[in-house]
């Protein structure tokens, strides 16, 4: 008994067709609850709903990593078990591939008339001659001659090879489509941010740039490619319905030398249209609105600014958020906590007032209104938490820090004056556009794997190996008048069924081209050669499939 | 864009009569089954090999022989079979090729109101399934007999155009930006086309069960399984309508992938649509590989009515219920 015996064993087991068959079973199965439960990857939100919702069997699902299927353990060691038989399984078979494609198409069967194709026929021409015709006809076929003890003179033919080939690039373009990905979820990255459409600027120098950033387990953030985006304008267009037609951003960019030059390529960013950078893509993910607030303080100092509201209906994109701004010129942090100002409220790109409530009914800036509250006192930005960029601290106004100065409704143009003599006013609106930057390097080559992986399953599943045999024996019976007895079978190795009308031109032609050997040498009239044929189509259970 | 209603308005009345006819379809071959006696016609097959036009060699003349001579791998096309049923089974056929031809024209018609492919919306797209998955029907009617199993593969086209046409049913309408894509042509098209041939498919393997089950208990499906046809034929029509169908599945997931990569930034994310087609596609893989496997064909034949369940969930599951990026369905 070897030491190595088990190791041998476990190899096996784990390359045989039925351990494959098992973790497809399984890869397939530990996919789903990747569909069917909310994923930390996909929506972090619904997952969080999820756990509220079942406080239960969450935190145990939580665990296990059903909401994080696709970078779980288990689902990384199916993948991999299935990736090492996958290996097991190919290399012994290229091995016999190649073995296969050297070796001569085997030896005639003895009795041809056992196989589930055949025809028969005796005609005047020498074992030999009809022999080299039928080896003639057989063009394209893998070929092997014999002459066997008994004079007669066989053909052994042989096609299809493309079959196992294809099988074998199919399978091989599976590990490298795997490879592939791997690689793009080791070195990419995507990254998501918004930007201004009235010339707003985003530069990819860091992780820091972007509102959210998803890197790949071997990016830091530190060394992206650099380039930089200038958004000057946005254009939606929608139906009478709301629904929307079109979206287009006309974009400019600088890469490699051209951030030294300072020149810009403008070019177009739409759905389904991103700009295809130098190992980056920039695609257009979203837009929404911008309201421009001036607030003129009692001095006279002014400040103007305009920050991205957040959608909170999609169809008419009715916005909410809060335009903060810090009082200038006061450099005591106690005294500006007392002076900061927050508009906040909503914005209608089409207003429709019901009563004093503002709704919109259109998503095209036709006529917006805002409906806002001004803010006065504490932001609670020097508190050292984070704070949404589209809401106010609610903190600050519970604990009387932040107290509401004013309510009002705007049109652009418009302004309200606060108790200290300070006016804000509506200005008009701009458009945002949230972009995500995408970067991949290897999903070029999961195209080619993908490409080879569909070549590769067409041609193992149309072609038929198939093999095709003549026997020509000297005329020894005398029922045959000394005639030689010229018989063909022929045998698919695969799915049967086809082969057999292939195989009945085949044997008529082979037959025809035989006789017609003869027929040169001999102008007389020869008798017809009787021919019989099985062509059953036969299928014998079990080997109509490999 | 405008939609032209007057067309729309042609498109569903269309679509109600090819219901309609396929009904009378499915009717008629309930008939045929109901009265239709068991077992199938086998037929030997004469084949003048060496009729080639305009020859002077001597004509070769090749008659069955040998062993394997009365073993059909599918049987040969209709024959004209004589009796009511099978004079029914052909009227079935015969409408069953009206209603596609008005099916067709519903979808044509569609196409032509809304200026854009018809497969927009889950109406539309369920509509095309059941085109595809009648036209692969004629198709192996055409060439094999197994026009017996009509009951079986009519039936799910005749729910699932209940299904589109009713609680699916969506105004004929422009598309949204993100699909205004060729890649809509390409893709949805392949996807609609595989998920009607493997419908096709999956029938099959369920009429294959209910035989073999009948075949090893005769006492169960005794009613239905006699009248079938043979469990051979319906594994290999089930084997070679999944063999066509898969590579195309293949290429509708990849196609997707790279459109994917277009619009939503990454050509794979696990969204669910994404993860549901990839767990059919490897279920057709383990049906191939089971069914190459010796001693396997009835776990095959499951596995082939697990993978259509699972296009099927695909269709109404995931986007109906769980809310992924390929929510372009149109309804709720
Ligand atoms: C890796 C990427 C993708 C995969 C694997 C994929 C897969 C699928 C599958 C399996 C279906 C048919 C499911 C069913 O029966 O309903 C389908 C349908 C569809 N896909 Fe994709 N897809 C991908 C990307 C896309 C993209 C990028 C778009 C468009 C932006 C898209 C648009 C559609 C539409 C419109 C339908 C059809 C109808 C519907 O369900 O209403 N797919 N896709």
């Amino acid at each position: 008994m070897s030491v190595l015996a088990p190791l041998r064993n476990t190899w096996r087991g784990l390359t045989s067709m039925r351990t494959a068959l098992i973790l497809l079973f399984l890869l397939a199965l530990a996919a789903l609850p990747g569909a069917l439960l909310p994923q930390y990857d996909l929506n972090p939100e619904t997952v969080a709903r999820y756990k509220t919702e079942h406080p239960v069997i969450a935190p145990v699902l939580d665990r296990l990593g059903f909401f994080d299927v696709f970078s779980s353990v288990w689902f990384a060691a199916i993948y991999l078990l299935l990736f090492v038989s996958l290996v097991g399984c190919l290399v012994p078979r290229t091995a016999d591939h190649l073995r296969g494609l050297r070796a001569e198409p085997v030896a005639t069967p003895r009795n041809l008339a056992r196989l589930p194709h055949h025809a028969r026929a005796t005609t005047a021409t020498a074992p030999g001659e009809g022999v080299t015709a039928a080896r003639a006809r057989l063009r394209g076929w893998r070929i092997a001659t014999r002459v066997e003890a008994s004079g007669a003179h066989t053909v052994s033919a042989e096609k299809g090879y493309l079959r196992e080939a294809g099988n074998l690039v199919f399978h091989f373009a599976l590990l490298l489509l795997l490879v592939a990905f791997a690689v793009g979820k080791l070195f990419g990255y995507e990254g998501q941010v918004i930007v201004l459409a009235n010339g707003g600027q985003f530069c990819n120098s860091g992780l820091f740039a972007y509102d959210s950033f998803k890197p790949g387990s071997a990016v830091d953030g530190t060394e992206l490619d650099p380039f930089c985006l200038r958004v000057d304008g946005f254009t939606a267009e929608y139906e009478q319905n709301r629904q929307a037609r079109s979206f287009s951003a006309d974009v400019a960019y600088q890469q490699g030398a051209a951030l030294d030059t300072g020149e810009w390529t403008g070019t177009t960013l739409r759905v389904n249209h991103p700009v295809r950078l130098d190992g980056e893509r920039v695609y257009l993910l979203g837009h929404g609105y911008a309201p421009r607030f001036t607030v003129t303080f009692p001095d006279g100092q002014q400040r103007t600014d305009a920050i991205q509201w957040r959608t909170v209906d999609q169809s008419t994109l009715l916005s909410e958020g809060a335009t903060k701004f810090d009082p200038p010129g006061v450099t005591d942090p106690a005294q500006r906590r007392t002076r900061q100002l927050a508009v906040t409220g909503l914005f209608a790109p089409t207003a429709f007032f019901d009563g004093a409530l503002l709704t919109s009914i259109f998503p095209e800036p036709r006529d917006p209104a805002v409906a806002v509250d001004v803010l006065r006192g504490d932001l609670g930005n020097d508190s050292g938490r984070g704070q949404s960029i589209f809401s106010v601290d609610r903190s600050m106004v519970d604990s009387g820090r932040l107290t509401r100065v004013a309510r009002e409704n705007l049109r652009p143009g418009e302004d309200l004056t606060l108790d200290d003599g300070t006016t804000v006013r509506f200005d008009g609106v701009e458009q945002w556009i949230a972009i995500q930057v995408s970067h991949d390097p290897a999903q070029e080559w999961v195209l080619v794997a993908a490409v080879l992986v569909l070549a590769g399953l067409g041609l193992s599943l149309s072609v038929k190996r198939r093999r095709f045999w003549v026997r020509a024996a000297p005329g020894a019976d005398p029922a045959a008048d000394g005639r030689t007895v010229v018989e063909v079978g022929g045998l698919a190795r695969t799915d049967q069924a086809g082969y057999g009308e292939e195989f009945t031109r085949l044997a008529a032609e082979v037959l025809r081209t035989v006789e017609a050997v003869a027929a040169d040498e001999a102008p007389a009239h020869p008798p017809p050669a009787s021919v019989a044929a099985g062509d059953g189509g036969g299928t014998p259970e079990g080997r109509d499939s490999e | 864009m405008n939609v032209d209603a007057t067309l729309a308005g042609y498109s569903d009345w269309c679509f109600a009569g090819a219901v309609v006819v396929y009904v009378l379809a499915l009717l008629l071959h309930g008939a045929q089954f109901a009265v239709g006696r068991q077992g199938g016609t086998r037929r030997r097959e004469l084949v003048p090999a060496g009729a080639v036009e305009g020859s002077a060699r001597p004509r070769v003349t090749v008659v069955p022989d040998g062993p394997h001579a009365n073993v059909h791998p599918l049987p040969g096309p209709i024959e004209p079979s004589t009796g009511r049923t099978g004079r029914w089974g052909r009227m079935a056929v015969a409408l069953t090729v009206l209603g596609a031809l008005v099916h067709l024209a519903s979808l044509v018609l569609r196409g032509l109101a809304v200026e854009r492919v018809p497969w927009g919306n889950m109406y539309e797209f369920g509509s095309a399934i059941c085109l595809a998955a009648v036209v692969s029907w004629l198709v192996m009617v055409r060439r094999h007999d197994v026009a017996r199993l009509g009951v079986f593969v009519l039936l799910p086209i005749v729910l699932l155009m209940f299904v589109s046409g009713t609680l699916l049913y969506t105004q004929a309408a422009a598309l949204t930006p993100p699909l205004r894509s060729y890649w809509i042509v390409i893709h949805v098209g392949t996807i609609f086309i595989a998920s009607g041939m493997l419908l096709v498919a999956g029938m099959a393997s369920v009429g294959y069960l209910l035989r073999t089950a009948h075949a090893t208990n005769p006492a169960r499906f005794a009613g239905i399984a006699a009248r079938l046809p043979e469990e051979g034929v319906l594994d290999r029509l089930a084997y070679r309508v999944t063999v066509a169908a898969f590579p195309v599945f293949t290429f509708a997931i990849i196609t997707g992938a790279v459109w994917a990569e277009t619009a939503w930034g990454r050509y794979w994310g696990w969204d669910p649509k994404e993860t549901v087609a990839l767990v059919c596609w490897v279920i057709y893989a383990c049906y191939l590989h089971a069914r190459a496997t010796a001693g396997w064909r009835r776990g095959a034949a499951w596995v082939n009515v697990l993978g259509f369940a699972g296009v099927i969930f695909n269709l109404f599951f995931v986007n109906l219920v769980v809310t992924g990026l390929h929510s372009y369905a149109g309804v709720g």
